[in-house]
């Protein structure tokens, strides 16, 4: 231990980064790779509460935490499969079916989840990097979970196979225009749906991520609101998952300054301290939109931007 | 497996008789019950911590002949507690609330209670005045400051850094006057031991309290306790990090085989029951009723591997002072900011509302309210 309080605090923010930033992670992924189809998914909330839950559930009833996080992105899918459907209907609007799925999600998950409060699963475990350091707090702060690199490896290969494949095209194109697509005799249906359906994917691992490692434990206040923020991320990061990264990181960062400034004896004024990551997100977004012109990066057949 | 069969003809004839004969119970049952409770609950019913123990405990309630009972959950602490209650009444026939969450006192139990002046109103912590406040509205409260202070004890003879963490939710007097009491058992027996705060601001923030008890570990603090809706976090992160750990509001033994050492919990269900048997003898509640360790409204976990002896001989002998209502809370008192709160020689009663009034934290916590 250190006795260095801007030590601490940044300790504390580096291990938050590490330790928060995965769900907000693997969220804005699966939302970005959705919107870039030209499709919002505001469900994710509720797929993350629903990813938590099963996953949860899974590990606990099976004893393989592995199996849980496996189970959790399976779920997400259905809930991503599911907006995909109703939302190829005709005059069917996205957002409306997103947030009537962020609602379902969350509810399916307390009716679920009841039984699961209690009981103690099997979590997942991190792999220890703390051989780098002697420090003990850096000790800590360098057990990081495998779900965390996935994350990286995740946004690295979304990042690359959307500027380079044909995959990452077809997905654009079908984002920007929907008139080009079928032109191209692409069904822009299908490659929505299965966008939809892999961004439920990963909001569902992000869940498990909650309730298997960080905080780790199941009940009904454990996403709060985390769901919700992610998909702001992804504007915030403008569509590109290397942003996303660094969009989660910062906000798993902001999100400890709070508690770590109040551990150190800095206390005053906690409650706007612990409001950073919201502080955070509205003035970037003041700083770096224009009325002038539309947002970068953003895909033309986005309801919002349309 | 017994066989179970089922004709058509008998499935007829039940049906038929179900149809005449439900009305005629439901006519009997209402003229038979009189009383119908509603309980709000902020919370989930089951979430290991304050709603559960309120939940557990209400059962009593139901099984007092005649009565039924209503309960809703998740009822955030905003106007929508307002119309829970309104149609718990309305539709329901409510006759006497409970409303087991701070925030439902002011304005939103207030208003109704001004609303519906026939109708009973108790909350479970205590606001309410005598010369200020509906006379139908009322509140009873468990001093679990006292088994607070008990933990504070062991706690502070089971530290080694003599640094310990409190994760609290919001500054408010029930929450102020636990970690007062904390720090002060624990400065009772270790007077240079200095107690952290952290206000995560809401009732339940897992990830941030998961943040916090990190924060709180890597700042030196080697006991963990909390003051939030469901402590499992909380203790499992201290676990986690090799700290030890008190618990709050229900047993958490078990999720720190290791690392606890005792726990705050409420006995609910003695102050249930001590209402359901006024009820079943037709009696009114009283408006304000208030108890601790003498009336058994509250109690301490049986001690955990992390409690060493010397703390629990200590905190065993704090237990049977509090039993026999002996005053804790002595003068001279500082606030953390040098203020007095207490004159020397002054002895504060167990049951002396200055306990629930706590508007400061005392000397030797570490943190502001704001």
């Amino acid at each position: 231990m250190s006795d260095d309080p801007f030590f601490t605090v940044a300790v504390a923010m580096f291990a938050g980064a590490i330790r928060v930033s995965t769900p907000f992670l693997f969220v804005s992924l699966g939302e970005c790779l959705t919107e870039k189809s030209g499709r919002i998914n505001l469900g994710l909330e509720g797929t993350l509460v629903f990813g938590a839950m099963s996953a949860y559930a899974i590990s606990y009833l099976s004893g393989s935490p592995w199996l849980g996080v496996a189970a959790a992105g399976c779920s997400g899918a259905v809930f991503g499969a599911l907006h995909g459907f109703i939302c190829k209907l005709p005059k069917v609007n996205d957002i409306a079916i997103g947030i009537a799925l962020m609602l379902f999600g969350s509810g399916l998950a307390f009716f679920f989840g009841k039984s699961f409060i209690q009981p103690t699963a099997p979590r997942l475990s991190a792999i220890d990097f703390g051989f780098l350091t002697s420090n003990p707090q850096m000790k800590v702060a360098l057990q990081i979970n495998p779900l965390f690199f996935v994350g990286l490896v995740a946004a690295l290969a979304l990042w690359w196979a959307l500027r380079n494949t044909r995959f990452g095209l077809v997905v654009r194109m079908t984002g920007d225009s929907a008139a080009t697509a079928r032109a191209m005799g692409t069904s822009v249906d299908l490659v929505r749906f299965l966008a939809t359906t892999i961004g439920g994917f990963s909001a569902g691992i992000g869940g498990a991520f909650l309730s298997l490692y960080y905080p780790g434990s199941w009940n009904e206040g454990l996403s709060s609101g985390q769901g919700l923020m992610a998909v702001a991320l992804v504007i915030f990061s403008r569509w590109n998952p290397i942003a996303c990264v660094a969009a989660a990181l910062l906000f798993g960062a902001a999100g400890a300054l709070g508690p770590a400034l109040q551990s150190v004896g800095i206390s005053q004024g906690y409650h706007f301290f612990n409001a950073a990551p919201h502080i955070l997100t509205l003035a970037i977004m003041i700083a770096s939109t224009s009325p002038k012109r539309s947002l970068k990066g953003a895909p033309g057949e986005l309801s919002i931007t349309k | 497996m017994t066989k179970f069969t089922l004709s058509r003809r008998s499935l007829l004839k039940s049906a038929a008789a179900g149809l005449v004969t439900a009305p005629v119970f439901g006519i009997e049952r209402a003229a038979a019950a009189g009383l119908t409770i509603g309980i709000i609950y902020v919370g989930p019913r089951d979430d290991y911590g304050w709603n559960q123990a309120h939940a557990v405990a209400a059962k009593a309630l139901k099984l007092v002949p005649g009565v039924t009972v209503v309960e809703e959950e998740n009822v955030p602490e905003t106007i929508a507690v307002q119309k829970t209650m309104e149609s718990m009444i309305q539709l329901d026939g409510a006759k006497l609330i409970f409303a087991t969450s701070f925030g439902y006192f002011d304005p939103h139990m207030v208003e109704m209670a001004k609303k519906f002046p026939q109708v009973e109103f108790r909350h479970a912590i205590g606001l309410w005045q005598k010369d200020k406040h509906p006379s139908n509205a009322g509140s009873y409260y468990a001093y679990l400051h006292q088994a607070h202070y008990v933990d504070g004890i062991a706690a502070g003879l089971s530290t080694k850094t003599g640094k310990l963490g409190f994760i609290a939710a919001k500054p408010i007097s029930s929450v102020l006057s636990n970690i007062n009491a904390f720090a002060m058992g624990v400065r009772k027996v270790n007077p240079t031991a200095t107690v952290q705060v952290i206000f995560t601001g809401d009732w339940a923030l897992p990830v941030r309290e998961a943040e916090a008890a990190n924060a709180l570990a890597d700042s030196g603090c080697d006991v963990l306790t909390c003051h939030v809706d469901s402590p499992k976090v909380v203790v499992e992160t201290a676990e986690k990090r090799g700290v030890k750990s008190c618990g709050h509001n229900a047993s958490q033994a078990s999720l720190a085989p290791k690392g606890f050492i005792t726990g705050a919990e409420y006995k609910w269900e003695t102050v249930y029951k001590y209402f359901a048997d006024l009820l079943a003898k037709g009696q009114k509640l009283p408006n304000f009723e208030r108890g601790g360790y003498d009336k058994d409204y509250v109690q301490n976990t049986a001690f955990g591997a992390g409690a060493t002896e010397e703390a629990k001989k200590a905190a065993a002998a704090a237990i049977a002072d509090l039993k026999a209502n002996k005053p804790y809370v002595s003068g001279p008192l500082k606030d953390n900011k040098g203020v007095e709160v207490l004159a020397a020689g002054k002895v504060v009663d167990n049951y002396d509302v200055f306990l629930e009034t706590t508007n400061y934290l005392v000397e030797g916590v570490v943190g502001s309210m704001t």
